[in-house]
């Protein structure tokens, strides 16, 4: 099945799409037999099939958010989403065996050459699942286990079973119960006491077929000590048409342990991206959201930290760029639960061509976490009249020895600083293009080199063409 | 036979409907330096603006021509490319951007071809060098948190990177310490040779480093005296008030 692409929607660059690739396809549709038939595809334990099944009646019944953008959720038509779709029949280990057309798009995407230079494990998804996988042989015998998760759970039920859905319940919302109820692929990773992964490990996502709904689950457990860096990308192609990615998240730090999480959501504008995304962090743990949302049409996300053990400490880095058709509803939220637990929230918008961004942030006190600290900043950037750019904080300080600090500014690039570059040769929107790269810096300094260096040049492409 | 670099012609400047410039004339060739004194408001820094192409100043009569060619056709960073250069009294914070990153990037968009890496790396490390910049000072964002000595060693920098055919110098030695103000003369030295050079300034104390061929005394949007580096100190010493019977 051949559908029709529209052209690449601007600059995106990523909106090209292969021939679709099916072993099996799933009508659309969602029902209790579909979710049912993705469980006995996967030959999973009953536990997770009553899990499911549990999951798809909870997102039934469970009203859509009344926030955020109700407009769009609302418009969303379940019932026109692929649930399920197989293009290849295994995961290799190979890019050579992986089915040509696949492995091309990953090619176009750099992933294998990035995988050579400087990663530790790739996986990368297709669709429903992954269709290559790989972790570095020094890893592997230091006892990392880098899974997808569907191996994952074949491979390690128990330890799947002991964590999954443990951060992100099932009910915790209406797409955490979606997400629990159709979930395929995603990534499985445990990095056992006092090890550290000094390579970052990589998933990318990938959907192609058209009105695809891809509902990956990752879980990272890092045990006592550990240290582990994963990265993420996601790129669609342009269609007229909506698809929907829904992921669950769950990281979980054990004492002393630490966790970075990095994304670079570039989606296709037609992508709803409706994602949750949540760690706990133990004892003297670290856990960091490094997470930027440049893609999709509507994009609600706020990935949160529970800082449940004593010293934890919590870092939410996230960037959102909005231009036209696009709202970018993004955040952070962290809980202190434990005393002397810090946290540092970061978030830096861009609204452009009419496009919106929302900031919408949590933190929590609790009543007995004694000497908290927490600094959230908040920045928008606006570029023309017809952009939009909103915040809304929520705190809620239930213990008075708490140290806290908000700061949050809305600015337009002044006349000045666009006349002192383009004084110095830029034309406007180059001016424009180093403008928001100088904005977005504290969010790309935190990126692997590569990233920060691709995640420019798309800002700088961004900015191309649309000075009036 | 000298080359004309500047020619401002009647030139007559409103911001905001308010007439700033009224029929100011000037002409400068290469190899000259010329000073431009005057009271705060008599339109020192329009004149360097305006020539620079800053938006926010309306030319209401009058033409300003760079190398013969009448500017008004030429966009800002055209202007640049063409080789002119405005240091700016308030140069603009550019956060985030590393001052290596825009120099490299500024200097690939003023040349015809863009800067190899090594050789850029020693160019910039020469001037730096002259200007008795530390290389930390790459690393940092562009005149973020910059002293008033730091921003005005940065646009000389960039100068003595852009060599420039028209170097337009708005009131940079102002706030400069005397090690600061005798560095920066040295960067313009350099260029003047092969520039043309128009330096904006209260005081004389500038002049005593680089020296001016023709100074001209600025009163209410007009040049109503000029002459040679004697006229500065005259001014420094005298003031302005004498001057203002022939505004």
């Amino acid at each position: 099945m051949n559908e029709e692409a529209m052209d690449a929607v601007g600059d995106y660059k990523y909106g090209f799409h292969d021939p679709e690739h099916a072993t099996i396809r799933f009508d659309k549709g969602l029902s209790e037999q579909v979710v049912r038939d993705i469980s006995a595809l996967k030959d999973e334990p009953e536990w997770m099939t009553e899990l499911r099944v549990k999951a798809y009646k909870h997102f039934e019944e469970r009203a859509m958010p009344d926030w955020g953008n109700c407009n769009l959720l609302e418009s969303i038509n379940f019932e026109n989403v692929t649930y399920f779709l197989r293009s290849s029949d295994q995961t290799e280990k190979n890019w050579d065996d992986v089915p040509d057309d696949i492995k091309n798009t990953f090619d176009r995407l750099g992933i294998p050459e990035a995988e050579q230079k400087w990663l530790g494990g790739v996986t990368a998804q297709y669709e429903s699942e992954a269709v290559y996988h790989s972790i570095r042989e020094d890893l592997e015998e230091q006892g990392v286990i880098f899974l997808d998760m569907d191996t994952g759970l074949k491979t390690h039920p128990e330890l799947v079973k002991k964590f999954f859905g443990t951060v992100v319940p099932h009910s915790d919302n209406k797409f955490s119960a979606l997400n629990t109820a159709v979930w395929s692929g995603g990534s499985f990773i445990y990095v056992p006491k006092g090890v550290s992964v000094e390579m970052p490990v990589q998933a990318y996502f990938r959907i192609n077929a058209k009105n695809m709904g891809q509902f990956e689950r990752t879980l990272i457990i890092a045990d006592e000590g550990s240290t582990i860096h994963y990265v993420e990308g996601c790129t669609a192609p342009s269609y007229s048409t909506d698809s929907l990615h829904s992921a669950v998240v769950e990281l979980v730090a054990m004492e002393g342990a630490k966790i970075r999480y990095s994304t670079v959501q570039n989606w296709s504008n037609n992508v709803y991206n409706l994602v949750t995304k949540r760690a706990v962090a133990h004892k003297n743990a670290t856990v960091e959201w490094v997470d930027g949302n440049i893609g999709s049409k509507l994009t609600m996300k706020y990935p949160s930290v529970l800082l449940k053990g004593e010293g934890a400490h919590a870092e939410v880095i996230s960037v959102a760029y909005a231009g036209e058709g696009q709202h970018q509803d993004a955040g952070a939220k962290v809980h202190h639960l434990a005393r002397n637990t810090t946290s540092n929230i970061l978030s830096k918008s861009i609204s452009k061509n009419g496009g919106r961004s929302s900031y919408r942030g949590m933190l929590q006190v609790m009543p007995k976490a004694d000497s908290c600290r927490s600094k959230v900043v908040c920045d928008a950037l606006i570029l023309d009249e017809n952009s939009r750019s909103d915040t809304y904080p929520t705190m809620e300080i239930g213990n008075s020895s708490a140290d806290l600090e908000h700061e949050a500014s809305v600015s337009k690039v002044s006349s000045d600083q666009l006349f002192y570059l383009m004084s110095r040769g830029f034309t406007e929107e180059a001016a424009m293009g180093l403008i928001v790269n100088g904005f977005f810096e504290p969010f790309t300094r935190e990126l692997p080199m590569e990233y920060a260096v691709e995640l420019n040049k798309l800002l700088e492409l961004e900015m191309e063409g649309s000075i009036g | 036979m000298s080359e004309e670099m500047l020619r401002v012609e009647n030139l007559h400047v409103s911001v905001d409907n308010t007439p700033i410039l009224k029929g100011l004339n000037i002409t400068i060739n290469r190899g000259e330096i010329h000073a431009i004194m005057g009271r705060n408001g008599a339109g020192k820094s329009t004149l360097a603006n305006v020539v620079m192409g800053h938006p926010a100043y309306e030319i209401t009569s009058g033409e300003i021509y760079f190398h013969g060619q009448p500017l008004d056709e030429l966009a800002v960073f055209e202007r640049a490319r063409a080789g002119m250069f405005l240091s700016f009294q308030y140069p603009a914070v550019i956060p985030g951007v590393q001052v290596g990153t825009f120099l490299k990037k500024s200097v690939a968009s003023v040349r015809d071809e863009p800067p190899k890496g090594r050789a850029f790396r020693k160019e910039l490390n020469e001037a730096m060098g002259k200007l008795e910049m530390d290389k930390s000072f790459l690393s940092r964002y562009v005149n973020d948190g910059f002293s008033g000595g730091e921003k005005k060693r940065l646009e000389i920098l960039q100068m003595l990177l852009l060599k420039p055919k028209l170097a337009l110098l708005d009131e940079t030695d102002s706030g400069l310490d005397i090690d600061a103000l005798r560095i920066v003369s040295k960067g313009i030295n350099e260029i003047a040779p092969e520039a043309g050079c128009l330096i904006i300034t209260h005081y004389q104390r500038l002049l005593d480093h680089v020296k001016p061929h023709y100074v001209h005394a600025l009163i209410d949007g007009t040049i109503v005296k000029t002459g040679g580096p004697e006229l500065a100190l005259e001014l420094e010493e005298r003031g302005y008030d004498w001057l203002d019977a022939a505004a």
